[in-house]
């Protein structure tokens, strides 16, 4: 880190925790604004398996529609997080430290509602676990052959992985909690989350081997877990869909939304909760030129998809990049292009562009550009069949507006939770950080972090004006 | 071994869609209504897609009955994640209505877009209910169905020959669609039998299969004189 002054471990708790002490009215306000939004996805969804499926707009031959294209989102999203901070942690990045905790909150909360998507889609969700290999006494198997089970297996272990890849390193923190906690629900609920945390030499040692095989072993689940996802359509012969890029491309594509997203709550929590002094303008750079890499690469894989078809002239093929380039779909499609791979590079490209109000508002355009991309995929394709007397069209219904709308208010609502919680903030690796003084050695971090974890177990006095 | 097929003579085919109306009555296909008929819901196991040629008023129009191809190697069935439509023994992709979870993958990848989806419990208003067919069951909503060969008449014809202890003769067994085709453009049969009405029709050099170039090895043959054999622009 290269703060000016390094703070005393109570200056940098006060900073990182005392604001957990305090009430926010902010974080209140959105907690509640984005809980109502919560309660219209649950009446969406509760309205739809009341009524059926029907009162969607998908029809024939638009089987899939914004579930699907939501699904595909949120889990691209998912990918802020676990794999971002992944790849940090693994290449020892410094400036990791004070985004990683907010980056893998964004991928569990992310990651729960996408996997929800495929559930709400179900025309009968009520026995959706007959996908689930279960026993049974009919010996009845799911298909395996089916990139709908191999979906549940990524997703499942991608969840299960990314929600430890959380709690590992949280588990110190929620030992500080604990031990600034007054007695009551509250100490009782950290004391769960710490795990009996002491800070032990040999509990720091178990904690640092721990997150560094998580770190590794998360990347090839993330990557498996798009790659996948994009088979749900690469591996149908539907024109459109079946392309050997997809599993790459959807990587990217997943990657670069992550980093959107990551972006836009980064500058928020900058913000809201004034870390200036550990979100730097430094991460902000940092972070801004991957994100212009993304850009650029995920650019690159639409520009070889398209061309590829284009160039092929197979009829059917040619069908849907009709639609998509010059028909129905051409508005979308070079709304696209701009907000995801224009208006990045402009912006970016200049280290003025890569401070945190422009990096958001390009993270919210990419965020839309993201979207858009993942409907061209599903509706063009779909409402182009093979057999030109069944093209057909797709209108979202109320139903599909209110649950895509309402799921980010749960996403929303799950956020403000956590941050109003616990620190989102790691506050034992910005020390460790500080520690080191931003040399990025981890060599002796082990006894090192053993020697602040005495500091750590004990109540910081009027840290931050608790 | 059976491999029940089906021939459809375009050449012969007027286009009345008498066999859409006895497929709904014979398979108890719900009848959606007019708006959603709008929303492309309508739910026609076979449909008579119509292609015009030439210039008004110089216009040619041509049919052509589109049905569940019965494939050999059908695209729907490794991509449903729970068995609820596989191949069976006698050559008919069949479909297990109570396994189904409406996933609607199936759909998405069949190339000739046949199978129809149950967005609504059906719903057959008095007296309506009282001309369902008692050997068809009454599919719930949120399920995928499509032509089934008719398997209940394929079973009947079975059982029948069971019981005068004989194997099927090709004839005993009549789809819906051929039985009410006035032109008589629909043959149905064993494909594996070189002697039935069904596999001379497919050895015609008039015989093709639809999106042939799939090679989803379809049970159903088209026959035609004309320039049919290319996909329609």
């Amino acid at each position: 880190m290269t703060a000016a002054s390094q703070p005393s471990a109570a200056v940098l708790d006060g900073q990182l925790l005392g604001r957990l002490d305090r009430r926010r009215p902010g974080l209140l306000v959105g907690s509640l604004a984005s809980g109502a939004l919560a309660l219209v996805f649950i009446y969406c969804w509760g309205y739809q398996i009341a009524n059926g499926i029907g009162v969607t707009g998908i029809n024939r031959p638009v089987f899939w529609g914004f579930y699907i294209i939501n699904f595909v989102f949120w889990i691209g999203i998912s990918h802020a997080g676990t794999l971002i901070s992944a790849i940090l942690r693994v290449t020892k990045a410094e400036w990791r430290r004070p985004v990683t905790r907010s980056a893998e909150a964004i991928t569990l909360f992310a990651l729960a509602i996408g996997g929800l998507f495929p559930l709400i889609h179900l025309g009968r969700v009520a026995i959706f676990y007959y996908m689930v290999p279960y026993p049974n006494s009919r010996m009845l198997w799911p298909n395996f052959r089916s990139p709908l089970v191999w979906d549940i297996a990524a997703i499942t272990t991608y969840i299960i992985g990314s929600a430890l890849y959380l709690f590992l390193p949280l588990i110190p923190d929620a030992a500080v909690m604990r031990d600034r906690a007054a007695a009551g629900l509250r100490k009782r609920f950290y004391a769960v989350l710490a795990l009996g945390w002491r800070g032990t030499a040999q509990q720091w040692h178990s904690l640092e081997w721990g997150i560094r095989i998580l770190a590794v072993a998360i990347i090839p689940v993330a990557v498996s877990v798009h790659t996948i996802v994009s088979w749900d359509f690469a591996m149908t012969q539907t024109p459109g869909w079946k392309s050997t890029i997809f599993g790459p491309y959807f990587v990217v594509g997943a990657i670069f939304s992550g980093i959107a997203v990551l972006m836009i709550a980064m500058a928020l929590l900058r913000r809201g909760l004034a870390l200036d002094r550990f979100l730097t303008d430094r991460v902000f750079n940092n972070l801004g030129l991957l994100f212009v890499t993304m850009s650029l690469v995920w650019g690159y894989f639409t520009f070889a998809e398209h061309l590829t078809v284009w160039y092929s002239g197979d009829l059917f093929e040619k069908n849907v990049h009709h639609v998509l380039l010059h028909g129905d779909f051409a508005v979308p499609f070079w709304t696209m292009v701009v907000v995801n791979l224009v208006i990045p590079v402009a912006v970016l490209s200049f280290p003025r562009g890569r401070r945190p109000l422009p990096t958001a508002l390009v993270g919210c355009g990419v965020l839309v550009g993201m979207w858009l991309e993942r409907f061209l995929i599903v509706v063009p394709a779909l409402s182009t069949p093979r057999l030109a007397y069944s093209i057909g069209d797709y209108m979202p219904s109320w139903v599909e507006l209110g649950i895509m709308i309402g799921a980010v208010g749960v996403f929303a609502c799950l956020y403000f939770t956590f941050t109003q919680l616990l620190p989102i903030v790691s506050v034992w690796e910005m020390r460790e950080g500080w520690r080191h003084g931003g040399s990025g050695e981890a060599g002796g971090a082990t006894s090192d972090a053993a020697a602040t974890s005495g500091t750590a177990a004990a109540p910081v006095p009027g840290g931050g004006g608790a | 071994m059976t491999r029940w097929g089906m021939a459809i003579d375009l050449d012969r085919c007027t286009g009345c869609e008498a066999c859409v109306v006895a497929c709904a009555a014979e398979n108890n296909i719900q009848t959606v209504g007019e708006e959603q008929a709008r929303e492309g819901r309508a739910m026609h196991w076979l449909r008579i897609e119509r292609y015009y040629e030439g210039e008004f008023p110089n216009v040619r129009t041509r049919f052509m009955p589109v049905l569940c191809q019965q494939c050999g190697a059908a695209p729907c069935e490794p991509v449903c994640p729970v068995y609820a439509t596989y191949r069976n023994p006698e050559g008919l992709n069949a479909m297990v209505y109570s396994r189904c979870i409406g996933t609607r993958f199936c759909a998405n990848n069949c190339p000739y877009t046949v199978r129809v989806f149950n967005w609504f419990d059906a719903e057959f208003p008095a007296p309506l209910d009282s001309q369902l067919n008692p050997d068809v069951s009454v599919r719930p909503g949120g399920v995928m169905e499509k032509c089934t060969f008719c398997v209940q008449r394929i079973q009947a014809g079975k059982d029948e020959a069971a019981q005068e202890e004989r194997d099927v003769a090709d004839g005993d067994i009549r789809t819906a669609c051929q039985q009410s085709c006035p032109t008589k453009a629909i043959a149905f049969g064993d494909l594996e039998d070189p002697d039935s009405e069904v596999s001379k029709w497919a050895e015609s050099p008039r015989a093709f299969s639809l999106l042939g170039d799939l090679d989803t090895r379809p049970g159903v043959v088209y026959l035609s004189g004309s320039e049919w054999r290319e996909p329609a622009e």
